[in-house]
């Protein structure tokens, strides 16, 4: 009798995450649809001629008639935009001008490394950011909240490139602690046969031990940083959730049962007060892929945010829409997910819908 | 009738104007006893003083260089140079007291056009409710989902580098949350007695609009800009040192940066003074933004 309730209570639970799976599918489409219709129009308003661009500035006037119908812009806007939708859909961004190669092979290229450098920022910001952030409720009020708040007003106050740019200062020229700009020495770039894309990886996997000690020396410079900034975000969002929960009925309860303190914050809060923390850290994993842009540019490595800047700087029109598209596409995915998530793991929410 | 305290925290006010003065004198009581919301106003009246004075302040010309031969890379406290002289001789304390104008023009023209839009859009959403708000809506989370620098980014090539393309850029990807504050603000107050009466006199939804809901929106959407002023300063900078806002000569703060990036480890002051600007004003905005959150907004007070 109780394992069928016990069922039915999981079957309905799992009928209401499909229902809110598809709503957040149709979220999610038009989303996408409503950022590629942004990058379809930025680049129709963009000043450069495409035409141009294609047949050079001496060609003839039937030439370049030739070439605008080809290139479809004769068309009403409204199909442009599907024929865009169907190339984009297909993985079509079109050629760089400035590397010569489909847009979509750099982009695959250049996306392990950005993944490589938010990932090892995330895990810094997560790992330190929640204990820090429990303790600073814990001791609300006391020196050690204190310490945590300002570190949390100065991760949100600085911008990060010039942060980036003291740190190279400091660690790299200074002290010597770190290595240098980009991803890796250049002795080893070609010792390395590129399998995963991500640095740490391929050099483990290959056993070159001399290698991947060089690529985390490179790597722990930019990824502190960044996890500096998500802890900024992660511990302070931790820390209101904690105190939160821990002015809650439940906690007064298990005190009087005489549950040891630590069992109280570790465990019975802490626990729910991840929920939430789930989003926080599905967001703050975005925003360091969106970061990346900055960071990328002062520490040369070489991921899509340095990729979609020096497109940038070159006025490579399809490689800044497409790195566009693909970090929004992430970025969207992310939040959504989050968005999911949260309704998986919170009964109370799961059971309500 | 003078304005002394105890006429300003009078229980009973004899006058609409002497209420609404005492309940600002008492929010501004609550105000000055958060000494860190003091500094944070500090720095801001401190940025509008620089931009108002900063031809009597700056001791040098912000953009003409200066003598080539003698007076490149001067390191800080030499001579007249506070902060020392950049690559083209130029005075970088001068430089950054030009370039408080150019931060102060992006803050306020961006809560400028993103504030309206932000009101406008979520008022209108939420006071209307059903389609109306189920599509404004809809529109408002789309933006929410975007990646904001990254759109900027794309906006600001295509539109042409430069600081009002940035500014235009930021205020298109920075009206969302605006929206959905003034959305859940004008839900609480729609159904209200006083909306109702105002509807039976015969009141058009606009006039209900502009004179009823959005006063009552305001002073949290203000809250909420002014926290996001920090951040509207510092994707500023980073389109000016990506080379997408002000451009060279101007002495924005961002793009003092990325001209000093190459220098940086013969002469580091080039890139770090300007930085230092960026991070003490951003900070000042915080601590004003979350200083004017705890006073006005009971709510979210703990």
């Amino acid at each position: 009798m109780a394992t069928q309730a016990n069922d039915e209570g999981r079957d309905s639970a799992l009928l209401s995450f499909a229902g809110r799976a598809g709503g957040v599918a149709v979220t999610v489409l038009l989303t996408f649809l409503g950022l590629l219709l942004a990058t379809f129009l930025i680049g129709r308003v963009v000043p450069i001629d495409p035409v141009l661009a294609v047949v050079g500035d001496r060609a003839t006037q039937s030439t370049y008639d030739q070439a605008y119908k080809a290139l479809g812009l004769d068309k009403p806007l409204a199909e442009q935009f599907w024929i865009y939708l169907q190339k984009v859909v297909t993985g079509d961004f079109g050629t760089s001008f400035m590397t010569k190669r489909p847009i979509l092979e750099d982009i695959a290229r250049t996306f392990p490394a950005t993944l490589e450098l938010a990932t090892a920022g995330i895990l810094i910001g997560t790992i330190l950011g929640i204990p820090v952030g429990v303790w600073a409720a814990v001791r609300q009020g006391k020196l050690f909240d204190q310490v945590v708040r300002v570190l949390g007003l100065v991760g949100y106050s600085a911008p990060i490139f010039w942060l980036a740019l003291v740190g190279l200062l400091v660690f790299y020229a200074r002290l010597g602690w770190v290595a240098g700009p980009g991803r890796i020495d250049i002795s080893y770039e070609y010792v390395i046969t590129r399998q995963t894309g991500l640095m740490l990886l391929d050099t483990a996997m290959q056993g070159e031990w001399e290698a991947f000690r060089n690529a985390l020396s490179h790597l722990i410079l930019p990824a502190s940083l960044l996890g500096y900034f998500s802890l900024a975000y992660i511990s302070r969002m931790t820390r209101s959730f904690m105190l939160n929960e821990l002015g809650q009925e439940y906690i007064i309860t298990a005190r009087v049962k005489g549950v040891p303190e630590w069992r109280i914050i570790w465990v019975h809060a802490l626990r729910n007060a991840a929920v939430p923390l789930v989003t926080v850290v599905a967001l703050s994993y975005a925003t360091l892929l969106e970061g990346s842009v900055l960071t990328e540019t002062v520490f040369a490595w070489p991921g899509l945010g340095l990729y979609l800047t020096n497109s940038l700087q070159s006025a490579d029109m399809n490689a800044v829409l497409g790195s566009t598209i693909v970090i929004g596409a992430v970025f969207i995915g992310l939040n959504l997910l989050s968005d999911l998530l949260y309704g998986l793991l919170d009964p109370r929410i799961r059971r309500r819908a | 009738m003078t304005l002394s305290r105890e006429w300003l925290l009078s229980d009973r006010p004899a006058s609409r104007r002497q209420a609404r003065m005492g309940q600002a004198y008492r929010t501004w009581l609550g105000f000055r006893g958060n000494w860190l919301a003091m500094v944070g106003l500090g720095v801001v009246v401190l940025l509008i003083g620089l931009a108002i004075f900063a031809d009597v302040i700056a001791p040098f010309d912000p953009v003409i260089p200066g003598d080539l031969r003698t007076e490149r890379f001067l390191p800080p406290g030499t001579g007249a140079h506070l902060l020392g002289t950049d690559d083209q001789a130029r005075d970088i304390f001068s430089r950054i007291v030009h370039g408080s104008r150019l931060t102060l023009m992006v803050v306020a023209l961006v809560s400028v056009i993103a504030t309206p839009i932000g009101m406008l859009v979520g008022t209108t959403a939420g006071y209307f409710g059903g389609w109306t708000d189920a599509i404004l809506m809809r529109i408002t989370d789309i933006f929410l989902a975007f990646p904001r620098l990254i759109l900027a980014l794309a906006f600001v090539s295509a539109l042409g580098p430069g600081i009002e393309n940035a500014i235009i850029a930021i205020a298109i990807t920075s009206w969302p949350p605006y929206a959905r504050l003034a959305r859940a603000e004008t839900l609480t107050i729609r159904d209200s007695d006083f909306i109702n009466a105002a509807r039976l006199q015969g009141a058009s939804s606009i006039r209900i609009l502009w004179g009823h809901v959005t006063p009552l929106c305001l002073s949290s959407v203000i809250i909420r800009v002014t926290l996001d002023m920090a951040g509207i300063i510092l994707t500023a900078a980073g389109l000016g040192f990506l080379g997408l806002g002000a451009q060279p000569p101007q002495p924005e703060w961002g793009a003092m940066i990325a001209s000093g990036r190459q220098f940086l480890l013969d002469f580091w002051w080039v890139a770090t003074m300007p930085g230092i600007a960026i991070f003490i004003v951003s900070l000042g905005f915080n601590l004003l933004g979350d200083g004017l959150r705890d006073v006005l907004d009971p709510k979210a007070r703990k």
